[in-house]
């Protein structure tokens, strides 16, 4: 079995060469409480700094999306302050001057980019923002789509900008009020509101189960 | 990335791709599909199953892994307790910080109860975050909700309950304006049509999406509105048991502070378990697309406190997992891919079955393909078989990859491999726990009063199979309709006096039955430390 030595919090450990940095963890003998979630890269919870032994950049990543290196110095980090305002989404319009007064920080961005450069999902995290300080939210929405809030992008940030927060309100505002009204929903529920469903449902559902089996197996299928 | 055979195999996939391109596989029969599962679903691996002991459902089968957990005595047997000394009150106790359990506490808020979260992660640490491809719902016009009935319910091999099926698909379209509402951004064109498709077994287009990342979409919203609202949640906090009161109805939870070990109690008029699923427990040995929380904690309390199971034996084996690379082995790759397109194929470059047949269908002929027929391709960890990724740039045009499925594609780059031009490798993965509390159509639990249960940890909504994005909507729709009925019940309680009786009274029948062993339930995390995976 290939290994490599890693250093967790600074303390050396050697490993398997084939495993993320999270079941490195593991398989040094952790059991971990925080900075583990949904060991997918969907949630956002094992967000880690590492450096490699020997050169100056410090590189964030998700801990169950990355690969263990010969040298790493690796430090998940438990929980980080993000400062997330709240508001009632009802009485808010999608209008520039709510970003203004519910995330004012983001208008003291320095353009240093750092928050891009710290992305575990490769977004264009300053792009997102910028698309905020304009009002644009459809395209912060879009920008920031894949986000999960791991908040690296926060811990760089001079400015203090709590970038998934700016981004999330964004796509709530999209959701809601920017994205066309489904009108067949709508129907759709006002059809069932109306009570247009409930014989036919009871009519199934009272059905013998082999006359169900034989609908069920014969159904057409929508190309 | 590939090995020497895999690149081999590769190229006999894309000499046949060209051939492939416009065909349909023939769906199975509704024999074949019994044949195959009986001879290929882990499901029926009689050797993977024990007998249940004690309690309601004794004498029936569940998987082993759960079984020693439903056989094993409390944390707090041999703890000091104080219940005279709560620590929070609440009206409405959600015990769980997934999607049923943040949709239940906006509800239960907004009908005016004080609700409490307690989750042993954060909240959204939870399978809804993970879900990838969709959520059902019949808001087309050339569908309905009865053709959504019917599909769950052969599916779901005729097996699900009724009421809570019929609940299901008539709740379905206001669940997703529910959503929208609250700003969850589903794909829709620029008319504001939902841009729907099809799922294994559905009959119409009516799975909606938020990309490849609904789950998180839809989880993210929840969340946010939970804590916009200001309710209390109470995070890396498990609950241990329930509590009852004289009365015998649930009355709260003792909690554990999972950081300093102290205990809690918590004191409620009602309670709703919202515990999610057991894919940590890894049945059969099988990898997991679950959070790192799903432990069946919820079960266990339940059972314990006297609710019977339903459908415990079914678990549902997602077709296609990760088989490699074997950094993200058994991470869930969404069925969406094969709604989009892609074919599953074999090491010969045949495709073996329809795509979209429902999965436990699916997961069975990848096994069968995998073991009896040796069609599959060798990895590290096991085998595996294509699914022919690059179909769908085929069909939907350079670029559908990144623009439908981009966690997909995220995923796979990682480790070195383009999906858009390299097919990828799947075997199944232990996904979902079909079985689970038994509910009434209100969202009650069978037998202990003013104790409710939603979402993943409730059996018999889907039968002994389900249906993808079936799951997303039943969280909201019955996390939505527990919230209420929570709430509304809450108002005409008063709660007595605190204890755990059912604790005791539980360890003298496992005493009886000579099963008081080691250990310690609920599981809470997995024991992953020294093990490489």
């Amino acid at each position: 079995m290939e290994t490599v030595n890693i250093y967790l919090y600074g303390k050396k450990y050697s490993v398997p060469a084939d495993l993320t940095i999270l079941c490195a963890m593991e398989y040094a003998g952790y059991t971990l409480k925080r900075g583990c979630g949904c060991r997918h890269g969907f949630c956002g919870a094992c967000a880690t700094v590492y450096r490699i032994k020997g050169k100056n950049e410090l590189k964030t990543c998700l801990a169950c999306q990355t690969q263990v290196q010969e040298g790493m110095y690796i430090a998940s980090i438990p929980f980080f302050p993000a400062d997330k305002r709240t508001y009632e989404i009802n009485a808010l319009r999608p209008e520039q001057q709510v970003m203004m007064q519910l995330y004012p920080e983001i208008y003291a961005c320095i353009g240093c980019n750092a928050c891009t450069k710290a992305c575990t999902q490769g977004l264009n995290v300053m792009q997102y923002i910028a698309y905020a300080q304009r009002g644009d939210f459809a395209k912060c929405a879009e920008e920031s789509f894949d986000c999960v809030g791991c908040g690296c992008c926060v811990m760089r940030c001079p400015a203090g900008i709590s970038h998934p927060m700016v981004g999330l309100l964004a796509r709530r505002l999209t959701g809601k009020y920017i994205a066309p009204e489904s009108k067949h929903l709508t129907e759709r529920v006002a059809e069932i509101n109306a009570g247009q469903y409930d014989e036919l449902i009871e009519k199934i559902m009272q059905k013998p189960i082999d006359e169900i089996q034989e609908l069920y197996n014969n159904r057409e299928i929508e190309k | 990335m590939y090995t020497e055979q895999m690149n081999a195999s590769v190229r006999k996939v894309e000499a046949t791709r060209d051939a492939r391109m416009g065909t349909e596989p023939e769906r199975m029969s509704a024999e074949q599909k019994e044949q195959l599962l009986a001879a290929f679903h882990p499901d029926y691996r009689e050797d993977a199953f024990d007998t249940i002991a004690i309690g309601p459902n004794k004498g029936q089968k569940v998987p082993k892994e759960l079984g020693r957990l439903l056989h094993t005595n409390s944390r707090l047997l041999n703890e000091q307790i104080d219940l005279d000394r709560i620590d929070c009150d609440a009206d409405v106790l959600i015990i769980g910080g997934g999607g049923a359990g943040a949709s239940a506490a906006i509800q239960a808020h907004a009908a005016g109860a004080q609700v409490m979260m307690v989750t042993k992660l954060r909240i959204g640490d939870a399978n809804t975050m993970m879900a990838e491809g969709g959520i059902q719902a019949a808001d087309q016009p050339n569908d309905s909700p009865v053709q959504h009935y019917l599909d769950a319910f052969g599916g779901g091999h005729f097996a699900a309950r009724p009421e809570l099926l019929r609940r299901l698909v008539m709740e379905a379209p206001d669940a997703i304006r529910w959503l929208n509402d609250l700003g969850v951004m589903f794909d829709k064109d620029a008319q504001g049509n939902m841009v729907t498709t099809h799922g294994g077994g559905t009959s119409r287009k009516r799975m909606h999406a938020c990309k490849d990342y609904s789950g998180a979409e839809i989880m993210r919203t929840l969340r946010d509105e939970v804590l916009n609202r200001g309710i209390p949640v109470i995070e890396f906090t498990s609950a241990v048991e329930l509590l009852k009161d004289e009365n015998g109805n649930a009355a709260g939870a003792v909690l554990l502070n999972m950081e300093t070990d102290e205990y809690l109690v918590a004191r409620a008029k009602t309670v709703i378990l919202a515990t999610g699923g057991a894919g940590r427990l890894h049945y059969q040995g099988f990898p997991t697309s679950n959070h790192y929380g799903a432990t069946a904690d919820g079960l266990v309390l339940g059972y314990r406190a006297g609710v019977p199971l339903l459908y415990q034996d079914t678990i549902q084996y997602h077709p296609t997992g990760v088989a490699f690379p074997s950094q993200i082995y058994g991470a869930l790759v969404t069925e969406k891919v094969r709604s989009l397109g892609a074919m599953l194929v074999n090491c010969e470059g045949e495709a073996f079955m329809h795509p979209l047949e429902t999965r436990d269908v699916a997961a069975a002929a990848i096994i069968r393909e995998c073991s009896e027929r040796g069609k599959g391709v060798d990895t590290p960890l096991g085998s595996g078989v294509w699914l022919d990724t690059p179909m769908i740039e085929r069909i939907g045009g350079a670029g559908t990859i990144e623009r439908r499925i981009p966690a997909m594609l995220r995923m796979y780059l990682n480790y070195g491999i383009d999906m858009r031009t390299t097919p990828i490798l799947v075997y199944p993965t232990l996904h979902y726990q079909n079985g689970g509390l038994e509910i009434d159509a209100a969202g009650f639990t069978k037998s202990v009063g003013n104790l409710l249960a939603a979402g993943e940890v409730v059996g018999g909504i889907h039968g002994r199979n389900r249906l993808m994005g079936n799951s997303l909507l039943d969280i909201i729709v019955f996390g939505r309709g527990a919230g209420k009925a929570a709430a509304e019940r809450a108002k005409e309680v008063t709660v007595g006096k605190l204890n755990l009786d059912h604790i005791h009274t539980y360890a003298e029948q496992l005493s009886e039955a000579g099963l008081a062993g080691d250990g310690l339930s609920p599981l809470l995390l997995p024991n992953y430390a020294r093990k490489a995976r």
